[in-house]
C-alpha cells in the first residue's frame, strides 16, 4: 500500500539522538555528509559505518525499519555499482568478452556504494528522529541571517512545513481514489506504457480537485486564526542547544579527526 | 452463493510505531439477498472489515472467500470479484473524475469491456436506479452538480457494474435529512427490485433499524452483535452506550411508555403503526381505569 511508504518518515521516540536541538542535528549531519567524502580506504568506511550503527543502537529505531529505507533506491544502487565495476580501468581480474572487472573497479564499486548506503541511512535517520515541524523550525532558524537580504525566510519555511504535512495526507487520499477506482474495475497494473498513462487519468483528476479543495479551506483557516507572517511571532517550543548537542558534536569532531588521520596518516 | 470471511485481522502499517490493529478474529458469512446493516463508533473498524468484501485489502491473517473461492488465491479472480461486489466508498463523489456525468458512470462498464449499447443501456438504468433523469444530467460535468446529485452520480457508477452485492460506506454523510431520506428510499427500492444483496455501512441507528434485516454492530475490532435489530434493542443483556450506539428515537420512546407502565408492544419500528399502538394503548389504559 502507498502509506507504507517510509521515506522521510517521523518515529517518535525519547532517545539521545531525539532529543537534539533539530539546528545541530542538521548541522551535524552536513558535518557527516562532507566527512564520508574523506573516507578513501576500507578501514575508513568500516570507522564511518560504525559510526552509523552508533547512531541507530542509541536513536532506538529498529534496524530492519533503518534497513528498509534503502529499499526504494536499490536500483541506483545496483547500477552505480555495475559501472563502478566495469568501467573503471585497472588490472583485469576476470573477463568475459567486452566485460572486465578490475582489482580497482571492485575497490571503487565496494567504497561508492558504501558512500551511497551512508547517505541514504544518515539522512533517513536525521527525519527519523525529528520530526517536520521541528525540521523546517531549525531550517529557518539557520536561514535566518538571509534574512538580512529580504529573502523571505519565514515563508519559505512555512511553505516546507505545509508541504510536508500534506504528503501523507495526499498519499492517504491517493490510496483512498486508487481503491475507489479499482472497485469500479480499473486496472493500474497492466497494459503497455500509454495504457498505464491514461489509467492515472481517473487518479489524477479527484487528487488535484481535492488538493486544491485542501488548499483553499487551509487557507481560509490560517486566515480566520489571523496568521499574518513571520514578524513578532512567538513558538511554542523555543529550540535551545544543550549539554547533549556539545557531547554529538564532539563525536563528530572525533569522527572527522579520525577519517584525517587514516587518510593523510596512511600515505604520509 | 455467499461472501465468507474466516477469522479474519488485519493491521494497518505492520512493523512501524504506526501499526494499528483494526480488525481481530472476524468472521462472517453474507448470503445472496440479505439486507446487512453495519454499525458502530467512529474507528471501531467498520470501513476496513467492508474493504475486504471485494478483495481491496488483504486479511493479515484468515481467508475471505466468494462462491466458496478464496479472493487472493489467483489475481484474475480479483477483477471478477470486484464486478460481482459493488463497493460505494464514503463520499465516492470525491473520486468522479470524467468531463460528462455519462463518461462518468460508464467508466466501470467500459472497464469490463462491455460493447457500446450495452454500456449505453447499464448507464441509462443506473441513472434511473439513483433517480437522476438521463436527459437532464447525462451531458453535463459531474462538477457542476450539487452535492446530492454528484452523490448519487458516483453511486449510479457502482451499480452499473451490475453487482451481486452492493456495499454502501455512509451513504448518507453530510447530505440534509431530505437528502438522506431520498438515497435511503432508492437504495432500499433497488434492493427490493434488482434482489441484490446490500452492506449498509452507517453511524446512524435510524437509517439501518429501519431498512436491515440483519445488524452487526462492531466495537474494538471486533463484531459484537450479530441478528436481527429486535433483538438487539431487546437483549437486556446488552449495553448498547458501551458500543458508542444509542437506540432507534421510536424504541426509546416505546420503552420509556413501558416503563411508566403502558401496555405496549416496544418491538415496532413504523411509524404510522406505532403511532396506532399508542393511541389504543392510551384507549385501553383509560377504559381500564374508569
Ligand atoms: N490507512 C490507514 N492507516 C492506518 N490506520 C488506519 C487507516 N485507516 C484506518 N486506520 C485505523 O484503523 C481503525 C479502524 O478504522 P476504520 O476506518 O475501519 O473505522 P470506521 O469504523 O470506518 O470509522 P468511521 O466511522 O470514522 O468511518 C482506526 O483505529 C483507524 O485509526
Ligand atoms: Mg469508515
Amino acid at each position: 500500500m502507498l502509506t507504507d511508504i517510509m521515506l522521510g518518515q517521523y518515529f517518535p521516540g525519547n532517545s539521545f539522538v531525539h532529543k537534539l536541538d533539530p539546528r545541530s542535528k542538521i548541522v551535524l549531519t552536513l558535518t557527516f555528509i562532507t566527512s564520508i567524502f574523506l573516507a578513501n580506504n576500507y578501514i575508513s568506511y568500516l570507522t564511518v559505518g560504525l559510526y552509523i550503527c552508533l547512531i541507530v543502537l542509541v536513536s532506538g529505531i529498529p534496524v530492519k525499519i533503518v534497513l528498509r529505507s534503502i529499499k526504494p533506491l536499490w536500483i541506483i544502487l545496483l547500477l552505480t555499482a555495475a559501472i563502478h565495476l566495469f568501467m573503471t580501468p585497472g588490472t583485469t581480474l576476470v573477463a568475459w568478452g567486452p566485460l572486465s572487472i578490475t582489482g580497482e573497479g571492485v575497490k571503487q564499486a565496494v567504497q561508492m556504494s558504501a558512500r551511497l548506503i551512508y547517505l541514504i541511512l544518515i539522512s533517513s535517520l536525521l527525519t527519523f528522529t525529528t520530526s517536520p515541524i521541528a525540521l523546517t523550525d531549525a531550517i529557518e532558524r539557520l536561514l535566518s541571517p538571509l534574512k538580512r537580504l529580504k529573502l523571505p525566510v519565514h515563508e519559505l519555511a512555512m511553505m516546507m512545513t505545509i508541504a510536508l504535512r500534506f504528503v501523507p495526507t495526499l498519499l492517504e487520499e491517493t490510496d483512498r481514489i486508487m481503491k475507489a477506482q479499482m472497485a469500479r474495475g480499473a486496472d493500474f497494473s497492466s497494459g503497455n506504457i500509454i495504457k498505464r498513462a491514461q489509467n492515472l487519468v481517473p487518479i489524477l483528476v479527484p487528487l488535484f480537485i481535492s488538493a486544491f479543495r485542501r488548499a483553499d479551506e487551509l487557507a481560509t483557516a490560517m486566515e480566520a486564526r489571523c496568521y499574518r507572517g513571520g514578524d513578532n511571532r512567538t513558538r511554542m517550543k523555543e529550540l535551545s542547544l544543550g549539554l547533549n548537542d556539545a557531547v554529538a558534536t564532539l563525536t563528530i569532531i572525533m569522527l572527522v579527526l579520525v577519517l584525517t588521520w587514516l587518510r593523510w596518516g596512511w600515505s604520509a | 452463493m455467499s461472501i465468507e470471511l474466516q477469522n479474519i485481522s488485519y493491521t494497518y502499517m505492520p512493523g512501524t510505531p504506526y501499526c494499528r490493529d483494526a480488525l481481530l478474529d472476524v468472521s462472517l458469512k453474507i448470503e445472496r439477498g440479505e439486507f446487512i446493516g453495519i454499525i458502530g463508533h467512529t474507528g471501531s473498524g467498520k470501513s476496513t472489515l467492508v474493504q475486504h468484501l471485494n478483495g481491496l485489502l488483504r486479511p493479515t491473517a484468515g481467508t475471505v472467500s466468494l462462491d466458496g473461492a478464496n479472493m487472493h488465491e489467483r489475481k484474475q479472480a480479483l477483477k471478477s470479484v470486484r464486478q460481482k461486489v459493488g463497493m460505494v466508498f464514503q463520499y465516492p463523489e470525491h473520486q468522479l473524475f470524467e468531463e460528462t456525468v455519462f463518461d462518468d458512470v460508464a467508466f466501470g462498464p467500459r472497464n469490463l469491456g462491455l460493447s457500446d449499447e450495452d454500456v449505453q443501456q447499464r448507464v441509462e438504468s443506473a441513472l434511473e436506479c439513483v433517480g437522476l433523469s438521463v436527459a437532464d444530467v447525462a451531458k453535463r460535468s459531474p462538477f457542476r452538480l450539487s452535492g446530492g446529485q454528484m452523490r448519487r452520480v458516483a453511486i449510479a457508477g457502482v451499480i452499473a457494474l451490475r453487482p451481486e452485492y452492493l456495499v454502501l460506506d455512509e451513504p448518507s454523510a453530510g447530505l440534509d435529512p431530505c437528502g438522506r431520506d431520498e438515497i435511503y428510499a432508492q437504495i432500499l427500492q433497488l434492493y427490493r427490485t434488482s434482489g441484490m444483496a446490500v452492506v449498509l455501512v452507517t453511524h446512524n441507528m435510524e437509517d439501518v433499524a429501519r431498512m436491515a434485516k440483519r445488524l452487526l454492530v462492531m466495537d474494538h475490532c471486533r463484531i459484537r452483535f450479530d441478528g436481527p435489530p429486535v433483538d438487539l434493542f431487546h437483549d437486556e443483556t446488552i449495553q448498547l452506550r458501551d458500543f458508542g450506539v444509542s437506540l432507534p428515537h421510536v424504541t426509546s420512546l416505546l420503552k420509556t411508555l413501558r416503563a411508566h407502565s403502558l401496555d405496549i408492544d416496544d418491538t415496532l419500528q413504523d411509524e404510522e403503526v406505532v403511532v396506532e399502538a399508542i393511541r389504543s394503548a392510551l384507549k385501553r389504559k383509560r377504559d381500564s381505569s374508569c
